[in-house]
């Protein structure tokens, strides 16, 4: 019984914690005091609980101990500064039915990733928020010390606080530019996985699905879901030893099932008529999931999504998928020439251009030995580099 | 081409460590120098004493003079550094974006002024 309820409490706080902290947040924009709030009553639920067994509505009854802590900490502050009593009164949770608790939780993505929060705090904000994350599990994941990353979430919380940021969804005019911030946050805890620390790609998942579910009408949303997807589908196939290219990878040991989810996200997005960044990301990776073992993918197709993602979003990144793709699709010199379109300044410090580069020379039969010099000394992952030093020896012979 | 990445970092705000975080920090260093390792880029490392441990000496005006502290009384202060042989800045450049001390201080990056006959490596 008292093992069985202690589990209880902890699967339940995974998966409430969120909305409840939304709901305590909410109200009067003090995160920090909100989690405090929640954090006693879950105490109190793990004191009680296993002896009496826990209530009909736990969450109902979480987040009715969690006002009640809540005000009794106003009151007492109240009380040794002597400040009006009013502020006590005035948690303003009164009015949430704690049998109809509603979702809160894509506010919460919306503060966290809101334009007046540094970029680099806004995925570890999310995570904590919304997830439950522990600043250790998340600065262990950021490779940054856990002390740092807790004062980090510290000023953001104070900040969305002092500054008052509201906790409501965006306008329709402001919902693209606020919503690819939320999205972009979420990526950003899953392009983590390089980091080789801690791995929260399923948090990432979770958060994607979540979003989809949350706003179901938002194309760019239905995008990040799918090409989160597509690149789950495809982990059973990967070798964290051994590095190989998307077109190098078996795709019999890709996940049919995720690829398949990936599609139907995909289509859903299509059909709402706004294209994106997500979703044309989405859409190569889909067409590459789409081909079979032993063939190449459809390379034609790839160079015009790549196209296509470079006018709606310019990022040297994109840059160089679409010179790599017009290399496979209309021969390297192509693929040379439009990598040529990049400016040498931004392309210098930037390992996938150098990589590029160097295997483009080397399928023209051309001195390559030096490109791949360059790329190897931007690497400092050792399966790429062991990659790329076996295919440098393999154009000088 | 050799260089040295410098380590500053504010020391109020990094002094001491639970037994817990310093195992974190030895193990995150340690990560890291042995990827520098394996890439055949090290040369060598050395993490330093918080700056209440240091002498200064000179005798620059004829006479030896010696005193406590650190040379330069700044907020940051210089807690270490790495030297490594890469090619260019860039690679440098990749390296120390990789560096723990990136995240929780600064880094200065400086190439060696020794002529190449000089540079004996001893990682």
């Amino acid at each position: 019984m008292g093992e069985d309820e202690t589990a209880r409490v902890e699967e339940l706080a995974r998966a409430a914690y969120g909305r409840l902290l939304a709901i305590l947040a909410a109200k009067t924009g003090d995160i920090a005091a909100a989690e405090d709030a929640l954090a006693d009553a879950f105490v109190e639920a793990l004191r009680r609980w296993p002896k009496a067994g826990a209530p009909d509505n736990p969450e109902g009854w979480l987040l009715t101990v969690a006002r009640n802590r809540w005000r009794d900490r106003l009151k007492s502050a109240a009380n040794r500064t002597a400040a009006p009593m009013e502020a006590a009164d005035d948690v303003g949770l009164e009015e949430v039915d704690p049998e109809m608790i509603p979702d809160n939780r894509l506010m919460m993505m919306f503060v966290a990733a809101h334009p007046a929060i540094a970029a680099g705090v806004r995925t570890p904000l999310m995570l904590q928020t919304v997830l439950g994350l522990e600043a250790d599990r998340i600065g262990s994941a950021f490779l940054v010390p856990k002390q740092t990353m807790a004062q980090r979430l510290v000023r953001a919380k104070a900040k969305i606080k002092a500054a008052a940021i509201p906790f409501r969804l965006p306008e329709r005019s402001e919902m693209p530019e606020r919503m690819a911030a939320v999205l972009e946050a979420i990526y950003g805890a899953y392009a983590l996985d390089w980091a080789a620390g801690d791995d929260l790609t399923r948090e990432a998942v979770f958060l994607a699905d979540l979003t989809v579910e949350l706003a179901p009408e938002e194309p760019e949303a239905l995008g990040l879901a799918a090409l989160l997807a597509f690149s789950e589908a495809r982990r059973p196939g990967r070798d964290p030893e051994i590095y190989a290219p998307l077109a190098d990878q078996d795709p019999k040991r890709w996940d049919q099932r995720r690829i398949a989810r990936g599609e139907a996200l995909l289509k859903r997005a299509r059909a709402k008529g706004a294209m994106g960044r997500f979703q044309l990301e989405a859409a190569i990776q889909s067409a590459h999931c789409a081909r079979r073992p032993g063939e190449a993918p459809d390379w034609r197709a790839i160079a015009m999504l790549y196209e296509g993602l470079f006018k709606i979003a310019p990022t040297i990144g994109a840059a160089v998928g679409r010179a790599a793709a017009f290399g496979e699709a209309f021969g390297p010199e192509n693929g040379l020439a439009a990598l040529d379109q990049i400016g040498l300044e931004a392309a210098k410090g930037f390992q996938p251009y150098w990589a590029t580069r160097a295997r483009l020379l080397a399928a023209a039969g051309a001195p390559s030995a030096e490109a791949f010099a360059k790329a190897i000394s931007l690497t400092p992952d050792p399966a790429p580099r062991r990659w790329l030093e076996a295919q440098n020896e393999r154009a000088r012979t | 081409m050799r260089y040295t990445m410098f380590f500053y970092e504010n020391e109020v705000e990094h002094n001491d460590p639970t037994p817990e975080e310093m195992g974190e920090i030895l193990a995150a260093y340690g990560a890291y120098i042995g990827a520098l390792r394996e890439a055949g880029v090290f040369v060598d490392t050395d993490w330093l004493q918080p700056t209440p441990s240091a002498t200064v000496i000179t005798l620059k005006d004829g006479a030896e003079r010696v005193q406590d502290g650190p040379y330069a009384d700044t907020k940051e202060q210089l807690g270490g550094y790495v030297v490594v042989d890469v090619p260019d800045l860039d690679a440098a450049l990749a390296w120390a974006r990789r560096c723990p001390a990136a995240q929780t201080g600064f880094i200065e990056i400086r190439p060696s002024a020794m002529p190449e006959e000089h540079q004996d490596r001893h990682g």
